[in-house]
């Protein structure tokens, strides 16, 4: 269909700009952005899977938390017990997406409604949260993995494939995160413009719809939430490279609402807009971070409450809206002046109402 | 009347709600190529019957049968999954999505995606929704919505047409297109058109089912039904 691929080619392009920044960024940051910028990839790739699943599945899911830790706590066990990364991060992946499957199964084959789904992904996350902070001693470890309990447990740096020895510097691993990123929202952007995407789609407008032209809306649910788990493990693989550490935060309440938070500011129905809002908003705290004067929360409390009343659709939607309107604005303008050539000097007045 | 085979039939078809019998005892036969509409006062258990043959309601007692395949208790797309084309009572549309990704959804169940675009593109000029093509359907008046649902119909190319309503909330204009669609969409595929509108279904419509606290009074053609007394009765709700 000719929309869809107008846009496409607009996530295209979005990756291509995000290309160019990665090229240049080790030339014009300092090197402890570039360190902290990883994480901060990896926060925003759990951005994009909940967009991705959000905006486009509509499955409200409020603990996406869950499989983010999921993967950070994977890829640390795993990556230490292997002494590798690349088989750790293949791991972490299927961990998070394999236990999405079997949680998705239950609550979409059990007819879970939506506002039921967001309080139990939401309980799962806190659940591990409590699970994981109890871990702290010796008797806690998984192979040679201790699991730190409070503190939680160094994630191992990645290296070159093949070869663990051969660790990769900040600059490349932030290289590395952001290819990741711009493949995945290339991937989530094409994904969500196949067949199975728009089916997707559709089954957050009207699932009855969906399910009586013949698609099985449970079977496509736990899909694009499986994929979103999936996506939301490797966010949480570069975020553990990129603190070096992963901890039970990482199943927090307060992360699991940032996201939330993300995707309304950023927009949903977009896959860019949240993954702006993470950049912008850690970029937010991290400023705030440094001051005494306002409390941070409470700056980013009033930004959600303002989004929520003032831009219920978020960043991008309304750019793209104004845009539209601007350029919907220019045409009629352009027709107006057209119209006023061609007619007849007499009766310019009378229809000049008429034709606007 | 064409007397093929049953390719709907439900077999003491009944639904309870707690001490309400919607639907009671229900035996039912649609023959192939037929197009028969229900009828009945509000509450006489048209709608309920009618979901429990789309699936969106399991039947309390009964059994539903589609070409020799039992469906009560099953899913509705696995109904939709046998050919059955499925217009509910409410305009059912994806309103965030346009005219075209509508239809085009339909079509994508069961086609490829070249002979989908193809089939596409002529249904919208079959329904003459051109006009529409890329507004989101949200923003249509409510006869077109309900035309775009149509459309989505008419699109999977179904050989049953189970319909709820399609004239409802329509101009006058819309209701006798709407009428014409339903006779051509009948060259195909057998139908059961629900309906409120009696000279919507003098219009269209050989066989009558008459519906009446939750069975059914009597079946005939229109003309015999509305000359008849019982029939007088329930519409009119007294017993003169």
């Amino acid at each position: 269909m000719n929309g869809m691929f107008g846009q496409f080619r607009g996530t295209l392009f979005a990756a291509l700009l995000a290309l160019i920044f990665t090229i240049a960024a080790p030339s014009i940051l300092e090197f402890f952005t570039i360190i902290t910028l990883t994480q901060v990839i990896g926060l925003s790739i759990l951005a994009l899977s909940l967009a991705l699943i959000w905006g486009y599945g509509g499955i409200l899911c409020f603990g996406q938390t869950a499989f983010f830790g999921l993967g950070a706590y994977s890829y640390a066990i795993a990556a230490v017990n292997i002494g590798g990364s690349t088989g750790a991060m293949f791991i972490a992946v299927a961990v998070a997406a394999a236990f999405a499957a079997v949680l998705g199964y239950f609550a979409f084959y059990g007819k879970i409604s939506d506002v039921y789904l967001a309080v139990i992904t939401l309980t799962v996350s806190l659940i591990m949260y409590s699970l994981i902070r109890r871990t702290s001693g010796p008797e806690y470890k998984i192979g040679d993995a201790l699991l730190g309990g409070f503190n939680g447990t160094g994630a191992p740096p990645l290296n070159v494939p093949g070869n663990a020895g051969a660790v990769l510097f900040p600059e490349h691993t932030f290289y590395v995160a952001m290819v990741a990123l711009i493949l995945l929202y290339v991937f989530c952007g094409w994904l969500v413009n196949t067949h199975f995407g728009r089916v997707c789609v559709s089954i957050r407008e009207n699932e009855i719809r969906a399910e009586l032209l013949g698609y099985d809306t449970r079977a496509y649910k736990l899909g694009i939430f499986t994929v979103g788990a999936a996506v939301a493990a490797i966010g949480g693989i570069f975020f553990c490279i990129g603190v070096t550490r992963v901890t039970p935060d990482v199943f927090s309440l307060g992360q699991a609402s940032l996201t939330i938070i993300w995707v309304i500011v950023g927009g949903r129905g977009t896959l860019a807009g949240p993954v702006l809002a993470a950049f912008g908003l850690y970029y937010l705290t991290a400023s705030l971070g440094t001051q005494q004067v306002v409390n941070t929360s409470l700056v980013l409390g009033i930004i959600l409450i303002a989004f929520v009343l003032l831009a219920p659709r978020g960043v991008v939607p309304g750019i793209e809206k104004l845009a539209t309107a601007r350029r919907a604005g220019r045409r009629n303008r352009a027709k107006e002046r057209r119209m006023r050539l061609r007619k007849p000097r007499g009766g310019i007045s009378e229809d000049r109402h008429e034709t606007g | 009347m064409r007397r093929g085979e049953v390719v709907l039939e439900t077999r003491s078809l009944s639904m309870h709600f707690g001490g309400v019998r919607a639907v009671d005892r229900v035996d039912f036969q649609l023959w192939e190529n037929e197009l028969r509409c229900l009828i009945g006062p509000n509450g006489a258990g048209k709608s309920t019957f009618f979901k429990c043959l789309t699936g969106q309601l399991v039947p309390t007692i009964g059994d539903v049968v589609i070409r020799d395949i039992h469906v009560a208790g099953r899913e509705p797309h696995e109904v939709a999954g046998l050919g059955v084309g499925i217009k509910t009572q409410v305009p059912n549309v994806f309103d965030g999505l346009t005219t075209r990704e509508n239809i085009w959804l339909s079509c994508r169940r069961w086609h490829g995606a070249r002979r989908t675009d193809a089939l596409t593109s002529e249904t919208i000029e079959r329904l003459q929704l051109g006009e529409f093509r890329s507004r989101q359907v949200g923003s249509l008046s409510h006869g077109q919505r309900q035309w775009v649902e149509l459309g989505m119909v008419v699109a999977a190319q179904p050989w049953l047409v189970l319909l709820d309503e399609p004239a409802a909330g329509m101009t006058h204009e819309e209701t006798d297109r709407t009428a014409e669609l339903i006779r051509e969409i009948n060259e195909d595929a057998a139908m059961i058109v629900v309906e409120h509108d009696m000279n919507f279904i003098r219009r269209i419509s050989k066989k009558v089912t008459l519906f009446h606290e939750g069975r059914i009074l009597m079946e005939g053609t229109m003309d015999a039904i509305s000359k008849d007394r019982r029939a007088r009765d329930v519409y009119l709700g007294h017993r003169a």
